[in-house]
């Protein structure tokens, strides 16, 4: 038998993610459109003021990003734990952090990444200052990988369980509060004009710890529930 | 692997430790607390500026710091059990959670009863109270997913494994709240410390604090007992104990 | 005396507050000291009752 490179295997189980996410569109579709509803419940309930908006408008759409994207993690792994593929692929003779992170990079492309754009049009309805769009584009780079990548451990622990989606919210948010307050930050800073380098700098650190922690973690997490 | 504690490491041996060590610990936390108390509500000095409401600290801040020191235990016993697979420090883990929760909310309630003379209101957004929030947060994280999952063992692995993401993220967490709070300065200066501590005011504090980690691993001997015992129900000793000592 | 003692209740103003957050913290503890040793008894009368029950079936 020949024994592929784990590249390979990473790029085979990256198409097949890709192809099966493409398939379940209208999956796809929900966590954007509670994104987009969420955004649009806060001039409703404030009033359409520009300056009030503008105001608010960093806080209002990450929040409402982190909040989308912790619904948006229930799909990772609940389909492949259904049907046992997920056993399989843990129990193939490929390193299974490889796999994992395949999966990961695939949940980030189908719903991190359709995030970031309609993040960057609601900050447009929301007055958001020209100046402060390539800071929101940078912190949402940085800032949806990790949600993918920590959000990731916690909804492996959480697979098959009853009730799994809330408290998958649970476990995650509190998590997620450092990478909210530096990209806010980040991005309040860019509207008054100051450096954002700083946040960003976090934000890449903070990126960088999770690539290296959280496939271990994952993949441990699923051990475990499967065992 | 743990030398000469390797015996304790069967349930069995750890309950009857647990057993014998418990009124111990209660009997000299109890001591300590009553001489802690003494010290910080009579013999130390009133402070200067905050008048007697300084008393507050004799709870708030050991309570706060059992807090981060409970997450610490939970973790790093939750990996050894994770690791080595010792039964012992998954029970350990388990009956950790509802006492730093405990702490974490004494800290907190104490913080703002101590904030309404201080601030004026029962509440502000200050660094300190903010991450303490944050944490209490993620006890119930980690007691919500342990009442999830009905297989104990697995529980407790997975519990460890989330322990173990709460506690890198403990600093992180903790400094990104301090950013927080340096860059949105309110009118109210946020200053929680003790201003200048004396020796006749830390003496009872630091007795307070023995206090407070002893009553910690006393009521910690009773919850791993309970953990135990409901974990090892179908063994011998068990069911010999629950008929009263005597092997009918 | 009595006036130590009233000095000593009335906190220097700060009566409600102090003695709430210690009364607080006495009571949880307290609780926290008190529900483990029930739980411990109950667990092993419910292992009793069990095993009382599958003796008296066999």
């Amino acid at each position: 038998m020949q024994r592929l490179s784990s590249l390979a295997v990473f790029s085979c189980l990256l198409k097949r993610e890709l192809l099966l996410g493409l398939r379940h569109r209208s999956e796809l579709l929900h966590p954007l459109l509670f994104f987009l509803i969420v955004v649009t419940m806060f001039p409703l309930a404030l009033g359409p003021e520009p300056e009030q908006l503008r105001q608010i408008a960093v806080a209002v759409i990450w929040v409402a990003a982190v909040l989308a994207s912790s619904l948006s993690l229930d799909m990772m792994f609940r389909s492949d734990f259904e049907d046992g593929s997920l056993e399989q692929i843990l129990l193939s003779a490929q390193p299974a952090n490889v796999l994992v992170m395949a999966k990961v990079l695939a949940h980030w492309l189908l719903s991190g990444a359709p995030l970031i754009v309609s993040a960057l049009t609601l900050s447009y309805f929301l007055y958001l200052p020209q100046s402060a769009t390539v800071p929101m584009l940078a912190t949402l780079l940085l800032g949806t990988p990790i949600f993918s990548l920590i959000g990731s451990v916690a909804t492996a622990l959480t697979v098959g369980l009853r009730g799994g989606g809330m408290l998958l919210a649970l476990l995650i948010l509190p998590l997620y509060m450092p990478l909210l307050i530096f990209a806010v930050s980040a991005v309040n800073n860019a509207v008054q004009g100051l450096s954002i380098k700083a946040e960003l700098y976090f934000l890449s650190a903070l990126l960088v710890l999770a690539l290296t922690l959280t496939p271990f973690a994952t993949t441990a997490s699923l051990r475990i529930r499967l065992s | 692997m743990f030398g000469p504690l390797d015996k304790y490491a069967a349930p069995e041996r750890f309950y009857l430790l647990c057993k014998s060590m418990g009124p111990w610990l209660s009997a000299i936390s109890l001591l300590l607390f009553l001489v802690g108390l003494y010290g910080g509500l009579v013999y130390a000095p009133s402070d200067y500026q905050q008048g007697d409401s300084f008393r507050i600290i004799y709870v708030h801040v050991p309570s706060a710091w059992m807090s981060m020191f409970v997450y610490v235990v939970m973790a790093v016993s939750g990996a050894m059990g994770l690791i080595w697979k010792v039964k012992i420090s998954d029970a350990i883990a388990r009956s950790c959670a509802p006492l730093g929760a405990a702490f974490t909310f004494l800290a907190l309630a104490t913080g703002s009863i101590w904030g309404k003379p201080m601030w004026g209101t029962w509440w502000v957004w200050d660094a300190r109270l903010t991450s303490e929030l944050i944490l209490l947060f993620l006890y119930f994280g980690y007691m919500a997913l342990q009442a999830a999952i009905e297989d104990r063992r697995m529980a407790a692995r997975a519990g460890a494994i989330l322990a173990l993401a709460g506690l890198i993220n403990i600093p992180i967490i903790h400094y990104s709240v301090e950013w927080w709070s340096t860059l949105h300065q309110g009118p109210t200066v946020s200053k929680m410390d003790a201003p200048s501590i004396h020796t006749s005011m830390l003496i009872p504090l630091l007795i307070m604090f023995l206090a407070f980690k002893l009553y910690f691993f006393a009521v910690l001997c009773m919850r791993a007992r309970c953990e135990i015992i409901e974990q090892e129900k179908n063994s011998r000793w068990v069911k010999q104990l629950a008929r009263g000592g005597v092997d009918s | 005396m009595m006036e130590q003692l009233n000095e000593f209740v009335h906190m220097g103003g700060y009566a409600s507050y102090v003695w709430s957050a210690f009364g607080l913290s006495v009571v949880i503890l307290m609780a926290g000291f008190y529900l483990p040793m029930q739980k411990e008894k109950s667990i092993l009368q419910k292992i009793r009752k069990n095993l009382e029950r599958m003796e008296r079936s066999k």
